[in-house]
């Protein structure tokens, strides 16, 4: 059984777009997203009409948290002046540009959300299971701890975004954690396409030892000259544009591990 | 608020996020005037940990679900054991190592920078600098220093080192933002030009008794400063600290003998009373111990129980 899932979107509804595509053309059944639907790029309400006409079961993120209760910041937790500087003017224009009818619906979403799927456990975060702005960072993230937060949640797999970049580990007692990616923007790479998620849950068969579930990250390239161009036009800060049109991220770098930071440019 | 008269607080190990080792003790190269638990070449309170010791904390904390390990001293680099106990920490998960950056040696570098590239784990070096330049730094941390750590900065970064410089902060807050500047350009004089910068409060205990002023007995953090608050700012709700006399409860109380938990991290998963001053400094700041990239979820704003994240 096919699912896609889609980590924060950050206003790109030309990505989400091309990606929904892309993941009924591979015959997926399900399409998730887990937070973090504002932020960053043009026309906030966009991207929530494409997650609603394709019925997306979505998650909250910290983000849809802040918007949807109107809170003072975003919960992102910067702790660098110039990244808080343009978690401000990104969080002022998406709430400024967010309908009062989609900020109900972003307030209304789950935090987290636990499905079944051909008999596998699967618990649904943005962040972490015990915290929706918790960063779980691929080289800061124990085998330890993932299995201690994921034992709660009674799940054998786990997924989550939040960070911007995607990895998945096999703990030591034999469950998984991915982390999605995101949409909303490119990987720290020197590329400009971003990163989804397609998950395949093999069938339970009976006296079988383990189940199947296989990961794929799916490179999705879209129109980001567009993108850029809108995001130019809504006054959106020039450095916005830089990551798009680079595939390097030119803010919120202060939060980065060392391994992350290293391999970007900035 | 009257906090004079009212029990102080209690707060609870949520849970084993971050384990540090006092693998100095309080011998440091160094006599910084502002350390807090008074480190020098000749303070013996606390001894070295060996590597052993190192080892079998680091298997228990494993099976408490540990997220990631702090190497501390003095200067954890006078202890001849550290190079093996880093390789061996991030065997299990990330490290990071607080270092005054003045007796760094090509050798060690290359080891460690190997050993972090085997594995997924990151190893963080954060070193100490308190002002960005000799006129602000030396008076504090000794004459010669501040060009020394410079050169040590240099030594990361030719060995693909991206630091995390912390400082203390010994100016008045609204120059925060000047003095990191001025930070930032002299650092990437240095080559190291992504730095990432911790600031830290001051905290008026050990040697900055006498170079300002202490806590007064009515800085305690109260039962009621607690209701609301969301005490996973402090460090006390998720980490513990071994030193060779015993596991405490965070790096910064080592003076107080109530702060010493037990022998084992399981004696030290009792809770802790926040009778001590500097837990006033914890309660403001918050994360004031653990690095940028994983204190963003105690920095989560609690509106008042309304809207909050599940």
């Amino acid at each position: 059984m096919k699912l896609a899932f889609f980590g924060g979107l950050y206003s790109n509804y030309l990505a989400l777009e091309v990606a929904i595509a892309d993941a009924r053309r591979r015959d997926v059944q399900e399409l998730f997203c887990l937070g973090d639907m504002g932020a960053f790029g043009p026309h906030p309400d966009r991207v929530l009409s494409v997650l609603r006409d394709a019925e997306v079961s979505c998650v909250q993120g910290n983000y849809d948290d802040s918007i949807g209760n109107e809170l003072a910041d975003c919960q992102c937790g910067y702790t660098d002046p110039r990244d808080n500087l343009y978690a401000e003017i990104s969080y002022g224009y998406t709430l400024a540009n967010t309908s009062r009818e989609n900020r109900r619906w972003l307030q209304q979403l789950p935090g987290s959300m636990d499905i079944e799927r051909n008999g596998m456990r699967i618990h649904l975060c943005h962040g972490s299971p015990r915290r929706t702005n918790e960063f779980l960072w691929e080289s800061t993230t124990s085998d330890a701890f993932l299995d201690r937060l994921i034992e709660p949640t009674g799940a054998e797999l786990v997924l989550g975004t939040h960070t911007g970049l995607h990895w998945t580990r096999m703990t030591p007692r034999g469950r998984r954690f991915v982390n999605v990616g995101v949409l909303g923007r490119p990987a720290n790479d020197g590329r400009t396409n971003v990163w989804y998620t397609l998950v395949d849950v093999a069938e339970r068969h009976a006296g079988q030892a383990g189940q199947g579930v296989e990961v794929e990250f799916v490179p999705l390239e879209y129109d980001f000259r567009r993108l850029a161009d809108e995001m130019r036009q809504e006054g959106l800060p020039g450095e916005f544009m830089a990551t798009i049109e680079t595939g390097w991220w030119t803010t919120c770098l202060e939060v980065l591990p060392s391994r992350e930071r290293r391999r970007g440019r900035h | 608020m009257n906090i004079t008269t009212t029990e102080a607080g209690r707060v609870p190990l949520d849970g084993l996020d971050e384990l540090w080792f006092q693998v100095a003790g309080t011998r440091c190269n160094l006599t910084c005037s502002h350390c807090f638990i008074s480190c020098s070449p000749h303070n013996d309170s606390f001894g070295f940990l060996s590597l052993a010791s190192v080892a079998e904390m680091l298997a228990e904390s494993v099976e408490r679900g540990v997220r990631e390990f702090y190497f501390t001293g003095g200067e954890p680099f006078l202890n001849p054991e550290l190079v093996e106990m880093l390789v061996l920490a991030l065997e299990y998960g990330p490290a990071t190592v607080l270092t005054n950056a003045t007796v760094l040696k090509d050798e060690w570098l290359v080891r460690l920078r190997a050993a972090e590239e085997r594995g997924p784990f990151s190893l963080e070096f954060r070193v100490s600098i308190d002002g960005p330049d000799a006129a602000t730094n030396d008076p504090i941390r000794g004459a010669g220093t501040f060009g020394r750590a410079m050169r040590g900065v240099e030594l990361l970064v030719q060995h693909g080192v991206l630091p995390i410089i912390t400082m203390t902060r010994t100016w008045p807050d609204a120059e925060d933002q000047q003095v990191l500047g001025r930070f930032r350009e002299v650092l990437a004089h240095h080559g190291c030009d992504r730095p990432r910068l911790k600031v830290l409060p001051r905290l008026l205990i050990g040697a900055e008794v006498a170079r300002t002023c202490g806590y007064d007995e009515t800085d305690r953090v109260s039962v009621r400063m607690l209701e609301g608050y969301a005490s996973d700012q402090l460090i006390c709700s998720h980490s513990r600290t071994v030193t060779d006399r015993g596991v405490f409860v965070c790096p910064i109380l080592l003076d107080e003998p109530s702060a010493r938990l037990g022998g084992t991290l399981a004696e030290a998963g009792q809770p802790f009373r926040l009778d001590h001053g500097a837990c006033v400094t914890c309660y403001q700041y918050g994360a004031i111990c653990t690095n940028p990239s994983a204190q963003a979820f105690e920095q989560m704003v609690d509106e008042a129980g309304e809207g909050g994240a599940t």
